[in-house]
């Protein structure tokens, strides 16, 4: 992922970045095409392996032989393989990802529908996978071995191990049920809720955004109150990630030579840990916070279900109980485009902000 | 240690107004006084037009937001009383039934119900042919037909059936969410590519109902809100909010803080973890889905009515629902829900092992007998599944599960290919015939035939004289007679059939104790909000 860091650094200066710049995201468009290629050929074969007969799963335990014949031909499958897959591929380039069985919509509306959520919520647990995970990271490197040290890690174990769905029906227990501290499950409470559908212009989809844009304020508050447990649930697993890998970034930047001058030059020990190596650090911390921002997107599936989260996670669930392949699969393509896109556009940043990997 | 200080200031800072910002949530937590805020799983919904909708949570819509001709007394099951028309008559043919349109009675747009109306809804239902047209096609209405067998007159509609089914039949079908009258004008200024209006009723409604839709929001939410001048009276609370939340502990905590003020998804745990709270109410009544067990007519041993019979006194029908069903089902052996014209509730079979080992020794079969059972993979019927494996094998059966995905298994169970099978199945309209017809009527045993909406074709079982008394059935005119005919062909069906029926499926409401009069519709019809209060 990363260039070869003894590669003699190109002559810099504005005219010579520029193509070298487009060059780069050329590069990375074509693996972007390569990479989703895969993915929707992989989703197809899912599609074509699983013991779900697509067309029983349309037509209903009522459907006379007559019925399912039509619907088979409809859905083209007495086509060869290879046909199938190309008007997979040629219809998924076009937005089209096929009609969900289930509910009879186009799949790409109902991602449209369903993302806001999923977007704005993984974007809060990340902030607080980033804001909490890197200065405890920080912290226990520069005190290895100490308490601070022992509860990062500590903390950070329970992160990766407690399974996500407990620790979310635990975290609503005590804090909605119990201490009454936040909002239920749910995006607003019932009462604001008819509002924000009845009153309020829906620009963005994402609850946070479109309530300050109608300068609906105690709306806003409302909904910060109901996002916070999900997100913070959700951030947690991040939260963890990037508080070890600060931890141990942190720890080998602390060891370099520039570090020490610094110190011995007499400035401010703070100063050393946050400016200057925090500094160095972000540089790959950036594609660790953009994985598992990804990751996030993609896996908050069981969040979204215990917090009645209106998301691409839970209408993937809903699919998958319904044997709704096209809407699974359709959701499936737009997480992994969207997890590829990420990754590039980090390893895009990374080559930008690293000076030897220019 | 500076940064340390101003690390604490920063946290400190961030725990006040974390707390500051959140405090008024828990001030909040009630729902609105004039507003139901209901919690049920919505995502089955495909359609919310009355004459395409065929799942639950759009018919529950659609009785709130439309009427039909002749309509269910929501607090009274099963009893039918007048709905859009005011009297109804069949003529000496039998075929022939007049309608007498209720005067004065208002759609939501302000247009008044007419029999043109009526006569459109109808024969809109049979022309669009979507997947519930059948409950009318049933009685000989084509797209080519029906402008001529459903004619309206003045304040009249006439409805011509090919045969003289049984009137009773006629009207019960006439109650299903498909016999709902629309708003003809508004429709059709709604039309899109000769659709009938079919596109724009997935996101509006046109009735009469209590209740009109403001906004719906497919497997997320539906606001509906109440208008003035309901026929049947005034909708008590001025809105209903539904709320797509599936997942039981949630239910549970959203209606213990008081945020919802129904729960339909709670479960068994969630239901005991209730008890003792007094601000909380839960309801059962029996819903419609009958649970059974049956055995593919092909397999020799199967076929073989000792075998059958031995089976049938080895389940512990009564444990189960003592135990891990408690709530759930009740135990119930014929095909029939209770509710329904024509049900019976006795339930003659209880677990009696040395009953069923000696019936296995009569049988002839080598014992002990190996067979199959495909089995859907949902913690219920796995369970059930389990239970009768030990008590099969205690009577000298060894009963192989097959654990599968929905559609797998009833891919398996349409191509006849299982032993036996648990299957449950839910009737499509408030008649007796709609569960007569399937578990019985089998036009031809032949594989060729291909009769896959039949289950009495699905396990190769021959009806025999049992096919001649259904088809009478659903013609006798006299609805007395035609309740003890339904209930002496259960009872024959209960005893000698491939199948085996074990429970009936239960309704369990969760409420605030405040909430009052709500009606789940039971085994059959739909849910009632207009009389709710709270």
């Amino acid at each position: 992922m990363t260039a070869a860091p003894d590669t003699p650094a190109p002559p810099q200066g504005r005219l010579s970045g520029l193509p070298r710049l487009l060059r780069l995201i050329g590069g990375t468009a074509l693996s972007l095409a390569i990479t989703i290629l895969g993915l929707l050929l992989v989703t197809f074969i899912i599609g074509r392996v699983v013991p779900i007969d697509p067309v029983l799963a349309i037509v209903g335990e009522r459907a006379t032989t007559a019925q399912y014949e039509a619907t088979r031909l409809a859905l083209g499958l007495d086509e060869p393989m290879w046909k199938q897959f190309a008007i997979y591929v040629s219809n998924a380039v076009q937005g089209d990802l096929g009609q969900s069985l289930r509910t009879k919509r186009e799949v790409s509306e109902d991602i449209i529908r369903y993302f806001p959520a999923t977007l704005e919520l993984a974007t809060i647990a990340t902030l607080f996978g980033v804001l909490v995970g890197v200065p405890a990271g920080v912290l226990a490197a520069t005190r290895p071995g100490t308490w601070v040290d022992q509860v990062v890690r500590i903390v950070g174990l329970m992160g990766y191990s407690m399974p996500v769905f407990w620790l979310g029906l635990l975290a609503l227990l005590v804090f909605y049920g119990i201490l009454g501290w936040v909002g239920g499950p749910g995006r607003l409470d019932a009462g604001f809720s008819m509002m924000f559908e009845l009153d309020v212009q829906q620009r963005t989809g994402m609850i946070l955004i479109d309530t300050a844009l109608a300068g609906e304020w105690e709306m806003f508050r409302n909904a910060i109150s109901h996002i916070i447990l999900p997100s913070a649930v959700l951030g947690y697993t991040s939260m963890a990630y990037i508080s070890r890998m600060t931890r141990s970034f942190m720890m080998n930047e602390l060891g370099q030579e520039y570090i020490t001058t610094a110190r011995v030059k007499g400035m401010p020990e703070w100063r050393v840990v946050w400016v200057h190596a925090l500094k160095n650090v972000m540089v790959p911390l950036i594609t660790v916070i953009a994985l598992s921002y990804a990751y996030l997107l993609e896996g908050s599936v069981l969040t979204e279900t215990i917090f009645a989260w209106p998301g691409l996670g839970s209408y993937i669930t809903d699919a998958l109980f319904a044997a709704d392949m096209p809407a699974v699969l359709g959701g499936t393509v737009v997480v992994g485009v969207v997890f590829v896109t990420l990754n590039m556009a980090s390893d895009l940043l990374y080559r930008l902000v690293d000076p030897r990997a220019r | 240690m500076k940064f340390d200080l101003t690390l604490r200031r920063a946290g400190a800072l961030a725990l006040a107004s974390f707390l500051a910002g959140t405090a008024p949530a828990a001030l909040m937590a009630q729902t609105p006084a004039d507003t139901l805020v209901i919690a049920d799983a919505i995502d089955d919904i495909v359609s919310i037009d009355p004459h395409e909708a065929f799942e639950f949570s759009g018919t529950d819509l659609i009785n709130n937001t439309y009427d039909t001709l002749v309509e269910l007394d929501p607090t009274k099951p099963g009893e039918l009383v007048p709905g859009l028309a005011e009297s109804w008559d069949v003529a000496e043919d039998g075929v022939t039934y007049t309608f007498k349109m209720r005067p004065g009675v208002t759609f939501a747009s302000g247009n008044p119900v007419r029999a043109e109306d009526a006569a459109f809804s109808l024969q809109r239902v049979v022309k669009l042919n979507k997947t519930p047209a059948f409950i009318l096609t049933q009685f000989g209405f084509t797209p080519e037909n029906v402008e001529e067998m459903i004619t309206f007159d003045g304040d009249t509609v006439t409805f011509k059936t090919d045969q003289p089914y049984a009137p009773s039949f006629v009207y019960n079908c006439l109650t299903a969410a498909v016999g709902a009258i629309v708003d003809k004008e508004t429709v059709m200024a709604n039309e899109a590519n000769g659709d009938m209006g079919n596109e724009w009723l997935k996101s509006n409604t046109a009735g009469t109902g209590a209740y009109v839709l403001r906004s719906y929001k497919p497997s997320d939410s539906y606001i509906l809100e109440a208008r003035e001048g309901y026929w049947r009276g005034d909708a008590k609370l001025k809105r209903v909010f539904m709320r797509h939340i599936p997942e039981g502990a949630t239910n549970r905590l959203l209606l213990e803080r008081g945020d919802i003020d129904i729960s339909r998804e709670v479960t068994s745990v969630d239901i005991e973890g209730m008890e003792g709270n007094a601000d909380i109410r839960v309801d059962t009544d029996l819903a419609g889905y009958i649970y059974y067990i049956s055995a593919n007519q092909k397999n020799e041993a199967l076929a073989n009515p000792k075998v059958l019979e031995a089976m049938r006194w080895a389940i512990d029908y009564q444990g189960m629902t003592e135990s891990f069903l408690k709530g759930e089902q009740t135990v119930h052996q014929a095909f029939l829900p209770r509710g329904y014209l024509g049900s019976i509730e006795e339930t003659p079979y209880s677990l009696d092992i040395e009953k069923a080992k000696a019936l296995l020794a009569e049988s002839g079969v080598d014992l002990p007998l190996n067979i199959k059972m495909s089995v859907r993979n949902s913690q219920n019927r796995t369970d059930m599944a389990q239970s009768v494996q030990n008590t099969f094998a205690q009577a000298g059966i060894n009963l192989t599960l097959s654990i599968g995905e929905g559609a797998e298994v009833l891919g398996e169970y349409r191509a006849r290919q299982h032993d036996l099978t648990l299957q449950s199945w839910g009737p499509d309209y408030p008649d007796p015939h709609t569960n007569a017809s399937t578990f019985v009527i089998n036009g031809d045993n032949s594989d060729e035939s291909q009769l896959t909406g039949s289950l009495a074709w699905r396990n190769a079982y021959d009806p025999g004289e049992l096919m001649t008394m259904t088809e009478a059935a659903v013609m006798e005119r006299d609805t007395d007679t035609r309740r003890a005919m339904y209930e002496d062909i259960q009872r024959k069906h209960r005893d000698t059939s491939a199948f085996i029926m074990m429970f009936q499926e239960n309704n369990r409401t969760a409420m605030r104790t405040n909430v009052s009069n709500f009606y789940t519709g039971g085994t059959v019809d739909s849910v009632t909000y207009w009389l709710v209060e709270k």
